[in-house]
C-alpha cells in the first residue's frame, strides 16, 4: 500500500505558515495591509517571506494581493457599484493605478467592463434563453424539442 | 473542450463550494426555471473552459426514479469526475483543508506526481495533483 506523502514537520510547518498568510490576505485584502504585517502573520522576515510565498504561489504577495483585489473589483463592478467606489472598496488608493492594473488583468478598462456586464445582465433578464445552450434547456423542459432541433444544435 | 457538466445535488450549495472553497469564478448564471439555472464556473487562468454545475432533477433525460438513483450514487461518492492540477500540492492541500474541504486521500507520491483525492459538497470526487513533467 502506498504511503501518504509525509513531509517532515518543519516542511509541513512551513506550508501551514505560508497558507495562513495567504488566507490572511484573502480576509484583509480591502484593508491597507502592509507586507510586514503579512510576513509577521507567517513569522517570517519580509524578504524571506516574499521568497517563500513566491516559491509556493509563483507570484509575490503583492502580486497576489493585486490580483485578488481586481477579481473582487470585477464582482463589484458587475453589481453596479461606481468605478471610484469599487477602487476604494477593494483597497486601492489611486484610481489611476486601479484602472491600469484592471486593464492589464482583464484587457478592458473598469468602465468598459462594467458596461459589458450591464449589457449581459440586461440580456439575462430579458432574453435568458439566448445565453443557454438549447440542449441543456431542453432537458429541463424550458424549450420545446422543435426549438431545440430547428436551432440545429 | 470548452464545457463539461458536473451533476450536483444542490446548485446553491455547489456554487458556494466551487467558488468559496475551490476558488473558481462564476462565468455565467442564468435562471431558467425553479429547478435549474445555467450556472458555469471557471478560472481566469484557463479562459474558455467552463464547468456547468448541473442539478439532478426529473427532466426529459431523467425520470424521477433515474434522478433519485443518480442522486444516491453521487452522494455515495460513486463518481470520480476529474483532475485539478496545481503547482504546489501541499500548499493547496493545506489551504483546502483549512477551508473545510473533505479529503479522502492525503497527498501521496505516484509515478506521475503527487496526488490527493477530495470530495465536493455533493459527493463527487476529484484528484488534486501536482504532476511530474513527463520528461523529468
Amino acid at each position: 500500500m502506498k504511503q501518504p506523502f509525509n513531509p517532515t514537520y518543519p516542511k509541513l510547518y512551513f506550508y501551514r505558515r505560508i497558507v495562513q498568510a495567504k488566507l490572511f490576505i484573502d480576509q484583509h485584502y480591502t484593508e491597507n495591509i502592509e507586507l510586514r504585517g503579512i510576513a509577521g502573520e507567517a513569522f517570517y522576515s519580509k524578504f524571506h517571506f516574499i521568497r517563500k510565498f513566491k516559491e509556493v504561489y509563483q507570484r509575490t504577495p503583492h502580486q497576489y494581493l493585486s490580483s485578488l483585489r481586481i477579481e473582487q473589483a470585477m464582482k463589484l463592478l458587475a453589481g453596479g457599484m461606481s468605478v471610484a467606489e469599487v477602487c476604494a472598496a477593494v483597497g486601492f488608493e489611486e484610481l489611476s493605478s486601479f484602472s491600469r492594473l484592471f486593464k492589464h488583468r482583464t484587457g478592458v478598462n473598469p468602465s468598459v467592463y462594467q458596461s459589458q456586464q450591464q449589457t449581459l445582465q440586461k440580456r439575462i433578464a430579458e432574453a435568458p434563453l439566448t445565453l443557454v445552450p438549447h440542449c441543456f434547456a431542453y432537458q429541463y423542459g424550458v424549450v420545446e424539442k422543435e426549438q431545440f432541433q430547428t436551432n440545429g444544435i | 473542450m470548452t464545457h463539461m457538466n458536473i451533476f450536483v445535488l444542490d446548485q446553491d450549495r455547489a456554487l458556494d463550494f466551487y467558488t468559496n472553497k475551490l476558488g473558481l469564478k462564476v462565468i455565467i448564471d442564468v435562471p431558467m426555471n425553479k429547478d435549474a439555472r445555467w450556472l458555469t464556473v471557471g478560472t481566469l487562468e484557463q479562459p474558455g473552459f467552463e464547468i456547468n454545475l448541473t442539478p439532478v432533477h426529473k427532466s426529459i433525460l431523467h425520470s424521477e426514479d433515474t434522478a433519485e438513483t443518480l442522486r444516491n450514487l453521487i452522494s455515495k461518492g460513486t463518481f470520480g469526475v476529474g483532475i485539478f492540477t496545481c503547482t504546489d500540492i501541499m500548499a493547496t492541500y493545506e489551504e483546502l483543508k483549512a477551508k473545510g474541504v473533505e479529503f479522502i486521500k492525503p497527498p501521496t507520491k505516484e509515478f506521475y506526481g503527487t496526488e490527493a483525492l477530495f470530495k465536493d459538497d455533493s459527493g463527487n470526487w476529484f484528484s488534486l495533483a501536482q504532476l511530474t513533467p513527463v520528461n523529468a
